[in-house]
């Protein structure tokens, strides 16, 4: 898909996301608006993946580290045709595949379970190695929060993906500035984060996370170290009231909120 | 059932782990060895030797080793996680919860130096809260082996059931038990000793001192059944119910603590499903003090003349 078909889609992937979490009444809509060009770019351009065939052994893996922003990974394997688009609308609801946390038993197209953070990275460290072992072709890719990079299991697998030599694994960190309760500036901050990442080993790329030419090429490229992709981008991005701000972190919107956010993103496409 | 009359000579238990993960890995070049700096004490050195990229040391990192195995499972490798107990369970816990056992994958945890085997290191390196910790995950069968037989048994039933389990091994010599050849067969207790008057129920390296225990009590005029109940989850119902019902009185015995642990899971069975008089023998609740393993089992009630008096105690309750 080129750059302009995947801008669309992704402003498509936002608009069902925000729907969905407007209609379960829960979500993490901060983080899914931040993620969602990532995710557009990873499953309509990058990836090798059959669709139908949701456990291929050469298919290029990918992990969601940060879990909690399952809705809009759901709603591109929806677009993408792992799962069927009519069953976003079941997503929270009792017995629904569609967890607050994606379930790789469940769900096809998801590779681990994730939910609590700091667990994807080290997963993808070990697919990675085992492409290595095994000589498969397939690359792996994970992306985490920012926040989540406070989690000391996170550095573990950096220093082990650099030691291992993974020049077949890309991390992704969307990095929107905020956690939960508050900027990351103002919790436990990570600046500066690219020679932090430098020191242990990898190659480390800075973009703009929202601009999907960007987020294209530095997916694609490939080096000869483990390659870690800084994504600067915004909270709630692609929503004016939403945007850098730590309130919608897990905030729903009310329906006047809602009409607000469907007309500019309706207007975007 | 006394057909099998067991040798005295103790075997570490880690020597039939380590040789029959050797002997698999060299008949199926997918396994792989994950371990945390632990070489030396999961007696990993001829595994590296033959087959040095094989072996994936992650370094004293646990959590990161727990992620790591979950990948390269993924990946379609059969990945054994050999690490000491204490700090396998304890310090990765999440990760063996959702990595692991929550997304259903092909890992083998392998805790080393299980219960109280690193003695006077101390509470830091006991394990005594692994069957409580790991037995409430689903998913996640929780294996403590009583001799060599069944250790080697127990390792090639792993690489041969697709999943993750939790082997407990110990680093203690023990005499063996079971008959060589011996098949294992998940959440199935095994029969060492037929008795009418009470059960005796344990694993790992308790399980020969509650053959001595029934020999002791045999000589006092009691007869006691005894159980290998080597799998603590998925538990053998039945096998704990007849107990139950057949001898009216039962006995576990387990290094690990008396929260949670194996009696704690025998309990619940005969609480549920034949209410019996019960003596749960273990860690008493408490950071044990300092000494051996041998010390601290024989400390807490469990020599074999200790647990035969437990039994009688318990029969005097029916």
């Amino acid at each position: 898909m080129e750059i302009d078909d995947l801008e669309r889609m992704a402003r498509q992937i936002r608009l069902r996301d925000l729907q969905a979490v407007f209609e379960a009444g829960a979500g993490h809509i901060g983080g899914e608006m931040s993620v969602i060009d990532v995710l557009t770019a990873l499953y309509f351009r990058v990836l090798k993946i059959w669709p139908d065939q949701p456990k291929h052994p050469e298919r290029d893996r990918f992990v969601l580290s940060k879990g909690h922003t399952a809705c809009a990974l759901y709603v591109t394997l929806a677009k993408r045709g792992f799962i069927p688009e009519d069953e976003i609308s079941t997503f929270l609801k009792p017995y629904s595949r569609l967890n607050g946390h994606p379930n790789c038993n469940k769900v096809p197209g998801v590779e681990t379970n994730t939910g609590p953070l700091g667990h994807g990275l080290p997963v993808a460290v070990g697919m990675a190695k085992a492409a290595k072992l095994s000589g498969a072709a397939y690359h792996t890719y994970v992306v985490t929060g920012d926040g989540e990079m406070q989690e000391g299991s996170n550095w573990e697998a950096i220093m082990a993906g650099a030691h291992f030599g993974l020049d077949n694994l890309t991390l992704l960190i969307d990095h929107n500035r905020f956690q939960q309760g508050a900027s990351i500036a103002d919790t436990n901050g990570l600046a500066p984060l690219r020679p932090k990442v430098e020191a242990f080993g990898w190659e480390v790329t800075e973009i703009n996370g929202n601009a999907m030419g960007e987020v294209v090429a530095a997916l694609e490229h490939r080096g000869s170290r483990p390659h870690c992709i800084v994504a600067h981008t915004n909270k709630g991005h692609g929503i004016s009231f939403m945007q850098d701000t730590v309130d919608w972190h897990h905030k729903v919107p009310n329906k006047e909120q809602y009409d607000i956010a469907v007309k500019e993103l309706s207007e975007a496409l | 059932m006394n057909a099998h009359v067991p040798s005295q000579k103790l075997h570490d238990c880690r020597d039939a782990f380590a040789a029959t993960l050797e002997r698999l890995a060299a008949e199926d070049e997918t396994i792989v060895v994950v371990c945390n700096d632990s070489v030396g004490s999961s007696k990993l050195g001829g595994f590296k030797a033959k087959f040095p990229e094989r072996l994936i040391n992650v370094g004293i990192a646990e959590q990161n080793m727990i992620g790591v195995a979950a990948g390269l499972a993924n990946g379609g490798r059969i990945p054994y996680v050999c690490a000491a107990a204490p700090f396998l369970t304890g310090r990765a816990l999440e990760q063996i919860k959702a990595d692991i056992a929550y997304s259903n994958a092909n890992v083998k945890l392998v805790g080393i130096s299980s219960g109280m085997a690193y003695g006077d290191l101390g509470p830091t390196h006991h394990s005594i809260e692994d069957f409580a910790w790991t037995r409430v995950l689903p998913n996640l069968p929780v294996i403590a082996p009583c001799d060599h037989i069944e250790t080697a048994a127990a390792v090639e039933w792993a690489a041969h059931t697709a999943g993750p389990c939790f082997l407990r091994l110990s680093r203690v010599g023990v005499p063996d038990l079971l008959p060589e050849g011996h098949v294992f067969t998940v959440g199935k207790a095994n029969l060492l000793r037929e008795g009418s008057d009470v059960t005796l129920i344990a694993n790992g390296t308790l399980t020969h001192r509650m053959v001595k225990a029934a020999e002791i009590l045999a000589s006092r005029g009691v007869s006691a059944r005894v159980l290998n109940l080597a799998t603590v989850r998925p538990i053998d119902e039945d096998a704990i119910v007849a107990a139950a019902r057949e001898t009216g009185a039962i006995v576990t015995a387990e290094e690990h603590s008396t929260f949670g642990g194996l009696g704690s899971a025998v309990a619940e069975v005969v609480v549920d499903l034949a209410p019996v008089p019960m003596k749960r023998l273990g860690v008493p609740g408490i950071f044990a003090p300092t000494g051996s393993a041998e010390f601290l089992l024989n400390e807490f009630g469990m020599a074999p003349e200790a647990i035969a008096d437990a039994a009688e105690a318990v029969i005097r309750r029916k």
